[in-house]
């Protein structure tokens, strides 16, 4: 009876190590948002550079959208904008850009080098809308429907994979919706 | 160059340490004598190999080389220089490799220290610690390697977030990981142990300093980042119950219940599977506490980068390395026969009402950072568990073992009385419930909470004088006899008494910064002013500043009460351009009754700087308090009774320690 009391924590440590095992498999990024199926807040952000225009609800005008959370200062972002760049160049779905805690002037000078994936910008260099939105880091990409309701939450790049197996088929059913 | 040549001293190190593990598990089997030899010079090279890829990779940070992906990644030729350098352990790989470093350090402290005694005990040490050794190298060789090459490099780097530019990061990884890995020594005795199914009073002779330094460095280290968080977060949270402060807070915790069961061990034979048992566990929870929260299992903020490459890595050998020793555990630990009897008063069992306690209270912080990874795991639904939880259940249960403290000391080993105890406590009982009644009456908000934990810290700290006073026989015999008693108390017992009273203070501080703090905020102009309590803080004046990688708006103020100036403070806000992260410069007042804190924000063109102002009762004492702890460990850590490792145990049974 003693000794089989002794691999009690061997036991309660496979146990978790199961956990674990099956923690890691899960991919962090599709932690559940608190933003899926409510519609986006109200926001009026202003351009990015003197005369661009800004970003607000009224430019989705029910179309199906991505909008997509960025700042110049993020590498992970410069990763992903070559994807966002041959999304916007296939037309498959117009992309909106919020700058996020970006230094003044920066946001348009980084798109003026890497080419602009966006229909409009929106800076938001305070992080307002990012913290309505439940922003954690850069980039973070919504999924808008026709009603201006988030229907999904990536966090994290968007790279080929993303595109092919998740975003194309769900924008592909939205638009039906 | 200098890469290549940390990547070759890194990729020797992992040889040696493989190969030496290997070499003395095999030469024990064979009895061959010279293994015992080569697992010192071998501790040593491994030391000596990582040092020299350790400063390959400062010197890449110095020249800010950003040839190198991690500099490149993590510097900036702006930065000042004091934090190219910290900046060597402020990113993933270079934080590995300082784990490297510590982990080595302590095998080749090992390696000088250690008297020839015990030798068999001495080599499988070595392999075990050796084969630590190596699984690091490994992970930090093919899945985090420092040294990794960037063609072409870019023209400068994309800095170190500003958050880490502070000097409290200079020391806090450093402390907390010399903590961290301080208890793999442990672990390797306790495996050590189990493999030789023999432990007794040397092994935890031999094993406490190691236990106690470790114990030390965990101690400064939360302290330090406990402050770091006061003073650079700026809204002065010392404690959040965040994943990685509670990371931090499990080993300790365990390492708490360890040093004090080795005690009982010690002297009195018994508990020993236990003592083994949280020697594993502790080292586990370290080891759990650096990967596992940073590896993408518990990631919050995807800030650092998620890898699963390196995720399977870290599991794999942690299952290696906790897995193994608690099987070992499981086919071994029978053979560990305690002999010692004790009666249900005593100090034994109030020391294993204090193992119990720790232990559940360090099951419910894990439970509490892993709960909701747990929940993901079974259910669709996240939740985070956040202070409410802890405060309703560890602060009481830490609360009510506090209790015990000064009773434990004071209790006889094998069987104690407890009348006379309770009767000696009697006046510290009083003053503690004199301070309640007295808190609950001047702090303005008559908070239970405050009474309780005054009551607790004057219980604590009188306690401890009251238990020294008997020690020293004060007022029964001479006063010069009684200084001549202080004068021959060991110094394991100081320590001890220092601890407790280090406890005690740092009750009291945490009593003071949550119990009573109180905040005031309000949009100003300069020459304005906000009131909070009796104090007037006025915005004098608010100026640009160039620091050099960096702007700041630099906030005056001068805290005034009534028409008396109390302090000038100087309150920044950052602006880091490189990664357009902005910080704030928090102004602290510091005196010994209480901070005054004040932070500055973003301005409003119409309404001015918002200001916020906060009173931080005691908070100084949290810092003092956390030194006398450490100090406590200290004491006990140099105690020549342990230092001398018992090379002739039937003499030192012949003469006991006096006054224990």
């Amino acid at each position: 009876m003693n000794r089989v009391f002794l691999f009690l924590p061997l036991a309660i440590f496979i146990v978790m190590g199961v956990y674990f095992a099956l923690g890691l498999r899960e991919d962090p990024s599709s932690i559940p948002s608190r933003m899926i199926d409510r519609p986006l807040p109200v926001f009026d952000l202003p351009g990015i550079a003197e005369g661009e225009p800004g970003f607000s609800n009224a430019d989705l005008d029910g179309q199906v959208a991505l909008v997509n959370v960025f700042g110049s200062w993020c590498p992970p972002c410069e990763i992903e904008h070559p994807m966002l760049m041959q999304i916007s160049r296939s037309g498959r779905v117009p992309i909106f850009g919020v700058d996020w805690r970006d230094e003044p002037g920066a946001g348009a000078a980084w798109l003026a080098r890497n080419g602009n994936p966006y229909q409009r910008v929106g800076d938001d260099p305070e992080g307002d809308l990012a913290f309505e939105l439940g922003i954690t880091g850069a980039p973070e990409t919504f999924l808008i429907d026709r009603q201006g309701r988030v229907r999904f939450h990536h966090v994290g790049v968007i790279d080929e994979t993303v595109w092919r197996d998740t975003l194309l088929p769900m924008i592909e059913a939205l638009e039906v919706e | 160059m200098i890469a290549e040549l940390g990547q070759f001293a890194l990729i020797l190190a992992f040889v040696v340490a493989l190969f030496q593990s290997v070499a003395i598990f095999a030469g024990l089997r064979t009895g061959d004598a010279v293994v015992h030899g080569f697992a010192r010079t071998g501790a040593i090279a491994q030391f000596v190999l990582v040092l020299a890829a350790f400063a390959c990779l400062t010197v890449l940070f110095a020249q800010s080389d950003f040839t190198a992906l991690v500099v490149a990644e993590n510097s900036h030729t702006d930065k000042p220089f004091l934090y190219k350098l910290t900046g060597v352990w402020g990113n993933h790989e270079g934080s590995m490799l300082l784990w490297a470093l510590i982990l080595t350090a302590y095998t080749a402290a090992l390696a000088w220290s250690a008297k020839p005694v015990e030798a068999r005990l001495i080599s499988l040490t070595f392999a075990v610690q050796s084969l630590i050794t190596a699984a690091f190298t490994a992970f930090l060789l093919f899945t985090s390697n420092p040294f990794a090459r960037l063609w072409p490099g870019p023209e400068n780097g994309q800095d170190l977030n500003p958050l880490l530019q502070d000097p409290g990061l200079a020391s806090h990884p450093p402390m907390l990981y010399a903590g961290y890995v301080g208890f793999s020594i442990t672990f390797a005795f306790a495996v050590a142990a189990l493999i030789e199914g023999r432990v007794d009073a040397r092994w935890a002779r031999i094993v406490r300093p190691w236990a106690l330094a470790a114990w030390t460095f965990l101690t400064i280290g939360i302290a330090l980042g406990a402050s770091w968080a006061y003073y650079e977060l700026g809204w002065g949270g010392w404690w959040a119950w965040d994943p990685v402060e509670n990371a931090s807070l499990m080993p300790w915790l365990a390492g708490t219940a360890f040093i004090h069961s080795l005690r009982v061990m010690e002297k009195r034979d018994t508990l020993k599977a236990w003592t083994i048992l949280l020697a594993l566990l502790t080292f586990a929870l370290s080891m759990v506490g650096t990967f596992l929260v940073r590896s993408g299992v518990l990631t919050s903020v995807h800030a650092f980068a998620v890898d699963p490459e390196r995720g399977v890595f870290i599991l794999a050998i942690l299952v290696a390395l906790i897995g193994g020793s608690l099987l070992i555990y499981g086919l071994r630990a029978n053979l560990l026969k305690p002999t010692g009897l004790f009666s249900e008063i005593s100090r034994e069992s109030t020391l294993l009402v204090n193992n119990l306690v720790l232990a559940a209270s360090c099951a419910l912080v894990f439970f509490g950072t892993f709960y909701p990874l747990f929940i993901t795991t079974v259910s669709d639904e996240t939740v985070t568990v956040g202070a409410p939880f802890y405060n309703s259940t560890f602060n009481p249960m830490v609360g009510a073992l506090l209790i015990l403290v000064p009773i434990s000391g004071m209790l006889a080993w094998k069987r104690g009385k407890l009348m006379p105890v309770l009767k000696d406590l009697a006046p510290a009982g009083m003053a503690a419930l004199a301070g309640a009644i007295a808190a609950f009456w001047i702090a303005d908000r008559g908070l239970v909470a405050g009474a309780l934990g005054t009551a607790l810290a004057i219980w604590i700290a009188l306690g401890v004088l009251t238990d020294l006073a008997k020690r020293f026989k004060l007022g029964e015999i001479a006063f010069s006899a009684s200084l001549a008693r202080a004068a021959r108390l060991p110094l394991g017992i100081w320590g001890m008494a220092v601890a407790h009273f280090g406890v005690a203070i740092v009750v009291f501080a945490i009593t003071g910064v949550s119990a009573w703090k109180q905040e005031a905020s309000a949009f100003l102009m300069p020459g304005q002013h906000l009131d909070i309590r009796e104090l007037a803080i006025t915005l004098d004046d608010v100026q640009q500043y160039e620091g050099s990688n960096y702007v700041a708006e630099r906030g005056e103020f001068t805290v005034r009460r009534g028409q008396r100036v109390v302090a000038n403070m100087t309150a920044e806000r950052r602006l880091y351009p490189v990664r357009g992260m902005s910080t704030t410069e928090s102004a602290i007042h510091a005196r010994a009754s209480g901070d005054v804190y004040v932070t500055i924000g973003q301005p409003s063109p119409e309404h001015g700087w918002p200001v916020h102002v906060y009173l931080y009762p005691f908070a100084v004492w949290l810092w003092i308090g956390s030194a006398v702890l450490g100090l406590g460990g200290l004491l006990s850590l140099s105690d020549r009774g342990r230092r001398a490792l018992a090379a002739k145990p039937k003499a030192r049974a012949a003469n006991p320690e006096p006054a224990e």
